[in-house]
């Protein structure tokens, strides 16, 4: 049962993560134009270097 | 949910998202000066967004362009000197349509912030369900004594502060209500969440054997997807609404010391100097000042046959000119035109929906009080069995989350989804929430004529009685006029295989016809009494060459897409169908009996149309579907209206459902889907309830785990759900 003081706070500190980075979707708007986006890696544009 | 952080880097949109961020706050800080937003219609793959955006980034003086496939927009950020006109012209040449949008009427980011609120709720909710749940399987597989406890204390830990933050919107309204003294779904929920977390949490400080935080949460997770799936309809339909409203700009043309300004139109004032195209629409009621020309004012009246303009006649917003530019000087503006003042009286007279109490809502009126009585009787009984207050009020908390909310609070938001969106695919764009529901029950069906089930668009008729010669004498002058009654005479010797007849001297007087010289012989397309013939009472055209007869060519108004499916169709589902037109007689006769309607009235005044519509209310359910001014107070008086989206805006916002393409088919097949979903409804709600029927007794009796409680809950939240997704 020892093992649970590790593997508890672990499993929360992972879902936690899943969380805060579904937030950070959510706040820099990724769920706008999920079509376009589905779209939008099929296009060449910018795939030898970052749009500036 | 685990989205992995370093991957989506590598995805040119999350790349561009920050970008996007950044515009928005910078649209933020300058309202005045925002993006100009583009509307394009027929972009649908990738090779269209890089192509839009391309263009539009090459074009000079734009600095950064985005398009959104989702909404079908394009976000353009650009020097002041750039406008729209330029842009739509730069896409059409390179074969895209694109239509100028009007900033100021979508109003997104009000709407994104509550969306992505309830989202944020609904992840928290989520994760905190998911991870207690994890905790409680543990439990229920046998842990025992400290370790239970343990795994109780982190489960509170966690539940405590997440129901805290993501069931705010149920404790909110249901704290709204309740401190009025009324009762609404929001009461037993907020009470159930609560109850549960305090019996709970003193189980677990007691080293009690049970305790119901995944039920809290479970149920705060199930019942915000079924508030989000309804916010999702809701915003969807909004935005389509919103974009109709935007596609027309107001802007007008002001005359000031002999130069023309291009304004808004609600920088116009009384007394302003105002031009109207050929093909404009009167920004502002007025009176002519100067030039010729006729005035389409079907959409405000129902007539088909152009009314001449020309000076000292008074005009009003919303009428269309046809013929020659017309300058007006104007006497009422913004909320004062007719126009607003006619929107403003539909404001007053919505009646038809607010006496309509929504299936949800009588739900609730039955389930709130009985489930309370429910779980207070329990408590009562099991207090003077036992006398043991802690046995009692852990019961109590049982029944009052066993009763499955969660099943009655899915039941309507999944159907009405799945049913608008399959609406939606299918053209029509539904605008109010219970509008499905009292489609369902109607038995009488209201049409408009002009605008509605026609066109708008004269149709010549009698080619085949026009002499050959005479029939290319008139399509040589028709040709080079953009009078809707001369572009359908080209049309149909066209189509018709004639060629124009060789004239000279061609002339349009404007608000009169045409003129020219044929074989030395002068030759006029027009009006009745500018040629000097009679009259008839249909909509036509007059041709006269000189030393003959005057030839009459009649029009009639072109059936729209799927008018006659849409009839037939009503018809054939045993409902009664009428005609209401403000149009003459002749023209709503021969309209009925092309499509079959047997009761038509024809010179119906607006006020006669609503108090028809009520009358017909009274004694059955109408749905109404109209498109003018003058059907607007029809259109509120029904128990649901539809119009079409080259309908007035005023129509627009009466109506309860917008056709958002031109086929009116669709409407035939609305009421089944509506018929269709209102039966799912029902049977969600026989479903939760045969739950209820078996866990109740269960749960009074003392039987209730935690267990049983999730099982229960989940089990019935997925059935309702998949039920729903049947009428897809």
């Amino acid at each position: 049962m020892q093992m649970l003081i590790y593997l508890i706070p672990i499993s929360l500190f992972l879902g936690g993560l899943g969380l805060a980075a579904f937030f950070w979707t959510i706040r820099t708007r990724q769920y706008d134009d999920p079509d376009g986006d589905s779209q939008r890696i099929l296009s060449d544009d910018w795939d030898d270097r970052p749009k500036p | 949910m685990s989205l992995a952080v370093p991957s989506t880097q590598a995805c040119p949109a999350c790349a561009a998202a920050p970008l996007a961020e950044a515009i928005a706050d910078h649209a933020a800080q300058e309202p005045v000066s925002g993006p100009l937003i583009l509307s394009l219609p027929t972009i649908h793959c990738a090779a269209c967004i890089s192509k839009v955006e391309h263009t539009l980034n090459a074009y000079p003086g734009v600095l950064n362009a985005r398009v959104n496939l989702t909404l079908k927009r394009a976000s353009i950020e650009a020097e002041s000197e750039v406008t729209a006109d330029d842009l739509t012209k730069a896409l059409t040449d390179v074969g895209y349509e694109a239509h100028e949008l009007d900033a100021s009427a979508l109003g997104t980011t009000a709407t994104d912030r509550g969306g992505r609120d309830l989202l944020m709720r609904l992840a928290v909710a989520g994760f905190a369900s998911m991870n207690v749940m994890l905790l409680s399987v543990a439990v229920w597989s046998g842990a025992e004594a400290a370790t239970r406890d343990l795994f109780h204390w982190i489960s509170a830990a966690i539940a405590i502060p997440a129901v805290g933050f993501a069931a705010q919107p149920f404790f909110r309204s249901a704290w709204a209500v309740v401190s009025k003294g009324h009762m609404n779904m929001d009461v037993p929920i907020a009470l159930a969440i609560i109850l549960a977390l305090g019996t709970s949490l003193y189980e677990t400080a007691h080293s009690g054997a049970h305790a119901y935080f995944d039920a809290a949460l479970t149920l705060t997770f199930f019942l915000l997807a079924g508030r989000y799936l309804d916010y999702r309809t809701r915003a969807v339909a909004r935005s389509a609404a919103e974009e109709l409203t935007a596609l027309e700009v107001p802007r007008a043309l002001r005359v000031q010391d002999g130069k023309e300004t291009l304004i808004a139109v609600d920088e116009l004032s009384i007394g302003d100097t105002i031009l109207v195209k050929p093909g404009g629409r009167m920004p502002v009621d007025g009176v002519v000042v100067s030039g010729m020309s006729e005035l389409d004012r079907s959409l405000l009246t129902g007539e088909t046959l152009p009314v001449y303009a020309g000076l000292d006649t008074v005009v009003s917003a919303g009428e269309v000119n046809l013929t020659g530019p017309l300058t007006i000087s104007a006497t009422a503006v913004g909320r004062d035109t007719s126009l607003y003042r006619l929107a403003d009286l539909v404001a007053v007279a919505e009646s038809g929906r607010n006496r309509y109490t929504s299936l949800a809502d009588k739900a609730a009126k039955l389930y709130a009080p009985g489930v309370h009585i429910l779980s207070a009787l329990s408590f009562i009984g099991w207090y003077f069995y036992t006398f043991d207050l802690r046995t009692a009020l852990n019961i109590a908390a049982a029944v009052l989350i066993i009763t499955c909310p969660c099943a009655l609070g899915l039941a309507v938001p999944a159907v009405t989804t799945a049913a608008s969106g399959r609406l939606f695919r299918k053209g029509m764009l539904i605008k109010n929430g219970t509008a499905l529901e009292r489609l369902s029950v109607v038995d009488t069906v209201v049409f408009d004529k002009t605008g509605t089930l026609t066109e708008g668009k004269p149709q010549l008729i009698n080619s085949a009685e026009i002499d050959p010669k005479m029939m290319s004498i008139a399509m040589g002058l028709a040709t080079s006029s953009s009078h809707p009654l001369a572009k359908a005479i080209a049309d149909a010797a066209a189509s018709e295989g004639y060629s124009p007849a060789g004239l000279e001297n061609i002339k349009e007087l404007p608000g009169c016809g045409m003129q020219a010289t044929y074989d030395g012989r002068s030759v006029r397309l027009g009006r009745a009494d500018w040629i000097g013939a009679e009259a008839i009472s249909e909509t036509a055209s007059y041709l006269m060459l000189d030393g003959s007869l005057p030839v009459v060519f009649r029009f009639t108004d072109q059936l729209r897409d799927g008018a006659q499916a849409a009839v037939s169709s009503l018809i054939a589902q045993g409902m009664k169908v009428h005609l209401l037109s403000g149009d003459t007689e002749a023209p709503v006769v021969d309209l009925a009996n092309r499509l079959g309607i047997s009761d038509w009235r024809a010179g119906v005044l607006p006020e006669e149309k609503a108090k028809h519509v009520a009358d017909l209310a009274q004694s059955g359910h109408v749905l109404m579907v109209g498109d003018g001014l003058n059907d607007t107070a029809a259109l509120a008086a029904a128990d649901v209206s539809i119009s079409p989206a080259t309908a007035l805006d005023a129509a627009r916002v009466a109506a309860d459902m917008v056709l958002l393409g031109n086929d009116l088919s669709v409407i035939g097949e609305a009421t089944v889907t509506a018929q269709k979903a209102t039966k799912r409804i029902r049977e969600n709600f026989r479903i939760a309830t045969l739950y209820n029927v078996i866990a109740i007794p269960i749960a009074i009796a003392g039987l209730a785990t935690p267990l049983a409680a999730a099982l229960a809950m989940s089990l019935s939240s997925i059935t309702v759900s998949l039920n729903a997704l049947r009428v897809r």
